[in-house]
């Protein structure tokens, strides 16, 4: 999983979700939603998957984001740290 | 021998999924011969498995000359250090599907080719909702009917 394997990471959805599953549950489990486009820059990876991607904000300091491999399908995750929180409310949008 | 033709692209990137389905291997070399011999420079790019069952496949490099891994390769788009003509996605899971849908993004000039294969490539094309051309068969081990697609997409007399 790349760098993001090197950081404390929490798997919400099980292997084998997909990327859509992982968008309507991030819409429907967080009040704060924000979105972004492939490309983006996360945890110093770049998101991968149709946009708009749906990132949730927990408690003001965790994000929850889709993490896709081509083998195992796409991973949503929980990682803490406050300042990529703070970075992801500047740079994503509120809106798709 | 060159054969170029009018519409051929100048690069073209073949994005590869897992390797875990046999035809993937078959069609990546086949389409990598189709595009070289008519003067497009391809570059393959997936995990470092199928990179490595395709130096295997090809030790001599003459199918595939350049090959590099996915991450880098993403990175490189993202950063427009590199660009293609064509981009040529082999889907087989819902990873796939959503590679596509990045490169279409992120390639918005270029022509995107989504190979969805397997052995549920009708699920998987119901969940592409992003303009692309799409080659669908249901190959798994015999990469025949798949191959008279790709000829019939790219306009190639078997």
């Amino acid at each position: 999983m790349g760098c993001i394997e090197n950081l404390k990471y929490e798997m919400i959805l099980p292997l084998g979700a997909s990327f859509k599953e992982c968008r309507e549950y991030v819409e429907k489990n967080f009040s704060e939603v924000l979105y972004v486009d492939p490309g983006y820059k996360i945890f110093d990876e770049y998101l991968i998957g149709l946009p708009p991607i749906a990132l949730g904000i927990e408690e003001g300091k965790k994000i929850i984001f889709p993490y896709t491999k081509p083998c195992h399908g796409t991973y949503l995750l929980r990682i803490e740290d406050p300042k990529e929180v703070e970075r992801v409310r500047k740079t994503a949008r509120k809106k798709k | 021998m060159m054969t170029e033709t009018k519409n051929t692209p100048k690069s073209a990137i073949l994005l590869l999924g897992c390797p875990e389905v046999p035809v993937q291997m078959a069609i990546a070399l086949y389409m990598a011969h189709g595009l070289q011999k008519r003067g497009t420079g391809v570059l393959a790019t997936g995990n470092p498995s199928v990179l490595n069952l395709l130096k295997v496949s090809d030790p001599e490099k003459h199918y595939l000359p350049q090959m590099m891994v996915l991450e880098k390769c993403v990175a490189e788009v993202v950063e427009k250090k590199r660009t293609c003509d064509l981009c040529v996605v082999f889907a087989h899971n819902d990873a796939g599907i959503q590679y596509a849908a990045t490169m279409r993004h992120l390639l918005p000039e270029s022509r995107i080719v989504l190979i969805i294969f397997g052995r549920t490539p009708e699920v998987l094309e119901e969940s592409v909702t992003f303009p692309c051309e799409k080659i669908v068969d249901k190959a798994v081990h015999n990469p025949m009917q798949l191959k008279a697609k790709i000829n019939e997409v790219f306009g190639w007399a078997a």
